[in-house]
C-alpha cells in the first residue's frame, strides 16, 4: 500500500490532459469540464483528509470550517482591502495553519472521538461566525465581486484555464502527498493507526505527527476554498456547512481511506453525485448520502478502492 | 443545523417594564429548562457511552423524532396525550432498536473511525428521512398543561417548563432505581465496569448494548415531547441538540451521571445568559464554546475520572 506505481499516475495524468478535449467532442458532457474543476477543488481537501483519517486514524467533521476560511480570508483581502488573489490565498493558508493548530494541538492530545466533537463543534462556530460578522463577511447574503486569478498579465479566465490550474495543483498537491507518505513521516502515521501503544514504544511523537498532519490538511482545505472564490467569484456561508463537512468525510469513506486513491475516486465520484447525477432526489439527496455512507462502512470498510481485493480474494477460493 | 426561527418562546419580547434583576431571573429560569433538555440528552449520551465506549452522534435525532412523532400521535390523529406520550416513546425506541441492529453490529471490525462514521450517516439518514415525511417546517404541540404565563417576581415562566424540569427529575430518580436496584440494570452497569469480565459471568453484552441504545432512545424521546411545545421542533433540530448534549456531558465527565445533569444545566444558563446579555446571533456558539474550552483544558470535566477514561478504548 506504500507503493504508489508511476504507471497508474501516468495514466490519470493523460485523462486529465486530454478529457477537456474529449468533452468537447461529446454534447452530453460537453460541461463537464465545469463539474471537473469542483472536483479538482473538492479533491485537494479530500487528500489531506485521507492523510487525517487513513494514516493518522484521526476524524474530522469540520473541515467545511477551513475550507471556509480559504474562501473568506481571499475574498476580504481582495474585495475590501484590494490585495492579490495569491496573497490572499496564501495568507488564507497561514490563517488555516494557526486555527487548526490552536483547535487540533488539544484535542489530539486526547483519544478518538474527541477531535471529531472538537471539530464538529467548532466548524459550526465557524459557519455561525461567516453568518454574524456581517461587516466582514457579508452575512447569510455572502460576498461577490472576488477578482479571478491572473498570472504576468494571463488570465485563467475560462473553464479550460481554470481546469489546468487546478488540476495542475491538485497534481502537484498528490505528488508531494504521496512522497509525504513514501517517507518516515508516512511511516510514523501508518504506525500510529495500527497501534498508537506500539508506535509510541518506537519513539514516534504521536500527538506532534497528528497535529502536523491536522494543519497540513487545513490548509489544503484553505487553499481549496481560495481557488473555489477566484472561480465562482461569489461565496456565501451556506456552501462551508456542517453537511459539506459530513460530504467529505463519505468522498473519503466511499473512495477509500487507506489510499490516496481513494481520495482521488470518492472526491470525483461525490462532486459528479451532487452537480449532476442526484438532481433527480433534490432535497432527499441528504438520504441517498446517508445511505451511501452507512453501506460502505458495513460492506467495503476499505472504499471502493478496496474492491480489487475483494473480487481477487473471490476468485482465489 | 443553526436555525434562525425565532425562539421567542424561550427568550420573551414584549414584556413592559422589566427590572435588570427579574430579566436575570428570567434568563436562569429559561436556561435551566433548555438545560433540563441538555441534559437529558447528556445521559442519553453516557448510557450508550458506558456500555458501549461509543459516542452516539445520532443522539439528537432521538430527541427530533420525539417531537414530531408526538405531533403525529397527538395533534395529526388526534389521540390524547395520555397515550400519545408512551406511544411517541415506545416508537422512538424501537428506532434506536434499529439503529444498533443496522448501523452498529453489522460492523465488522469496529474502530473508533468506524463506529463514528455508523452514527453519522444513521444521523443523516434519519434526518433525511423526517425531512421526507414531515417536510421542512417547523412543528408545534399544544403545552400540556396551557400557555398561561405564571408571574414569578417579574420573570415570565410557560407552565410547560415545569414539565421539562419535572421530566428530569423523574428521569433522574427512574434511572438510579434502574441502575442500583434492578438485575438488568446492574447487569449493564457490569458491561460498563468491564464488558469482558461481565460476559464471562454470563451476562449477554449483545443484549446489553442494544437495552443502552433503547433506554438512551427513551430518554432523547421524552426530551423531544416535552421541549416540542416550547421551542417548537422541525427536522434538522438534532444535530444541534447532540453537540450541546454532548457538551453537557463532557462539563460533566463523559460517563457521569451526576455530571450529565449539572453539565445541561449550566450549558443551558450559560446559553441562555449569553442569548441575552452579548449576542442573540452567537446563541447557538455559547454552548459550543464550553465544550472546545472543556475538552482543551479539562477534558475529563467537572466529575470525571481520568482512571477510568484511561481504561476506555476510545
Amino acid at each position: 500500500m506504500l507503493r504508489i506505481g508511476k504507471l497508474p499516475i501516468t495514466i490519470f495524468a493523460v485523462l486529465i490532459i486530454i478529457f477537456p478535449w474529449i468533452a468537447d467532442h461529446i454534447s452530453a458532457i460537453d460541461h463537464y469540464p465545469d463539474i471537473m474543476v469542483f472536483a479538482g477543488i473538492y479533491c485537494l481537501i479530500a487528500m489531506g483528509l485521507s492523510l487525517l483519517m487513513g494514516y493518522a486514524g484521526q476524524i474530522s467533521i469540520g473541515h467545511a470550517a477551513f475550507y471556509g476560511i480559504g474562501a473568506y480570508v481571499s475574498a476580504i483581502l481582495t474585495v475590501r482591502y484590494g490585495l492579490n488573489p495569491w496573497t490572499g490565498m496564501l495568507a488564507g493558508m497561514v490563517v488555516a495553519a494557526v486555527v487548526a493548530l490552536l483547535v487540533g494541538a488539544p484535542s489530539l492530545k486526547l483519544k478518538g472521538h474527541y477531535l471529531a466533537m472538537a471539530t464538529l463543534a467548532f466548524g459550526i462556530i465557524v459557519y455561525i461566525i461567516f453568518n454574524e460578522e456581517t461587516e466582514w463577511t457579508g452575512g447569510p447574503d455572502g460576498m461577490s465581486g472576488i477578482p479571478g486569478l491572473s498570472i504576468f498579465g494571463f488570465g485563467f479566465d475560462s473553464v479550460e484555464k481554470y481546469y489546468y490550474l487546478v488540476w495542475g495543483i491538485v497534481f502537484i498537491v498528490f505528488i508531494f502527498t504521496i512522497n509525504v507518505i513514501q517517507s518516515g513521516t508516512g511511516r510514523a502515521l501508518r504506525a500510529i493507526h495500527s497501534s498508537e501503544p506500539a508506535a509510541s514504544a518506537m519513539g514516534v511523537d504521536i500527538s506532534r505527527f497528528k497535529v502536523i498532519v491536522f494543519v497540513y490538511s487545513a490548509m489544503l482545505a484553505s487553499l481549496a476554498g481560495s481557488l473555489y472564490a477566484h472561480y465562482l467569484n461569489f461565496i456565501n456561508p451556506s456552501t462551508f456547512d456542517l453537511f459539506f463537512s459530513i460530504k467529505l468525510l463519505i468522498m473519503i469513506a466511499l473512495g477509500g481511506m487507506h489510499s490516496i486513491w481513494g481520495a482521488v475516486i470518492g472526491s470525483g465520484l461525490i462532486t459528479f453525485l451532487s452537480y449532476e447525477w442526484l438532481h433527480y432526489f433534490g432535497e432527499f439527496e441528504v438520504i441517498v448520502y446517508g445511505a451511501i455512507l452507512l453501506l460502505v462502512t458495513i460492506f467495503l470498510p476499505h472504499g471502493l478502492v478496496g474492491v480489487p481485493g475483494i473480487v481477487k480474494g473471490w476468485l482465489r477460493r | 443545523m443553526v436555525n434562525h426561527h425565532p425562539h421567542f418562546l424561550f427568550y420573551g419580547s414584549g414584556m413592559e417594564k422589566i427590572t435588570l434583576a427579574s430579566q436575570l431571573l428570567q434568563y436562569l429560569i429559561t436556561g435551566l429548562t433548555v438545560g433540563s433538555i441538555y441534559a437529558m440528552v447528556a445521559v442519553g449520551f453516557n448510557i450508550i457511552y458506558n456500555v458501549t465506549e461509543i459516542i452516539n452522534f445520532a443522539q439528537g435525532e432521538f430527541v427530533m423524532l420525539g417531537g414530531l412523532i408526538m405531533v403525529f400521535f397527538h395533534v395529526t390523529l388526534g389521540l390524547p396525550l395520555i397515550l400519545a406520550f408512551p406511544a411517541t416513546i415506545l416508537l422512538v425506541t424501537l428506532a434506536g432498536v434499529l439503529l444498533d441492529r443496522l448501523a452498529i453490529r453489522p460492523i465488522r471490525q469496529p474502530s473508533v473511525l468506524t463506529l463514528i462514521i455508523a452514527t453519522i450517516a444513521a444521523s443523516i439518514l434519519i434526518k433525511g428521512a423526517a425531512m421526507f415525511i414531515w417536510g421542512k417546517d417547523p412543528y408545534d404541540l399544544p403545552a400540556f398543561s396551557g400557555r398561561n404565563p405564571i408571574n414569578v417576581l417579574g420573570a415570565v415562566i410557560q407552565p410547560q417548563y415545569f414539565w421539562v424540569i419535572g421530566f428530569l427529575i423523574i428521569i433522574v430518580i427512574a434511572l438510579s432505581i434502574f441502575f442500583d436496584r434492578t438485575i438488568i440494570g446492574k447487569a449493564m452497569s457490569a458491561c460498563a465496569d468491564n464488558a469482558d469480565a461481565a460476559s464471562l459471568v454470563g451476562i449477554d453484552v449483545k443484549r446489553m448494548i442494544l437495552l443502552s441504545f433503547a433506554l438512551s432512545a427513551g430518554i432523547g424521546a421524552v426530551a423531544g415531547i416535552t421541549v416540542t411545545p416550547i421551542s417548537l421542533m422541525e427536522y434538522d433540530r438534532g444535530v444541534m441538540l447532540a453537540v450541546k448534549g454532548f457538551g453537557a456531558a463532557i462539563l460533566g465527565g463523559l460517563g457521569s451521571f451526576p455530571g450529565a445533569i449539572l453539565g445541561g444545566l449550566i450549558i443551558g444558563s450559560i446559553e441562555s445568559f449569553g442569548a441575552g446579555l452579548i449576542s442573540s446571533g452567537y446563541k447557538d456558539a455559547f454552548a459550543l464554546i464550553v465544550l472546545m474550552v472543556v475538552l482543551f483544558f479539562k477534558p475529563s470535566g467537572i466529575f470525571g475520572d481520568i482512571e477510568i477514561s484511561r481504561i476506555k478504548r476510545f
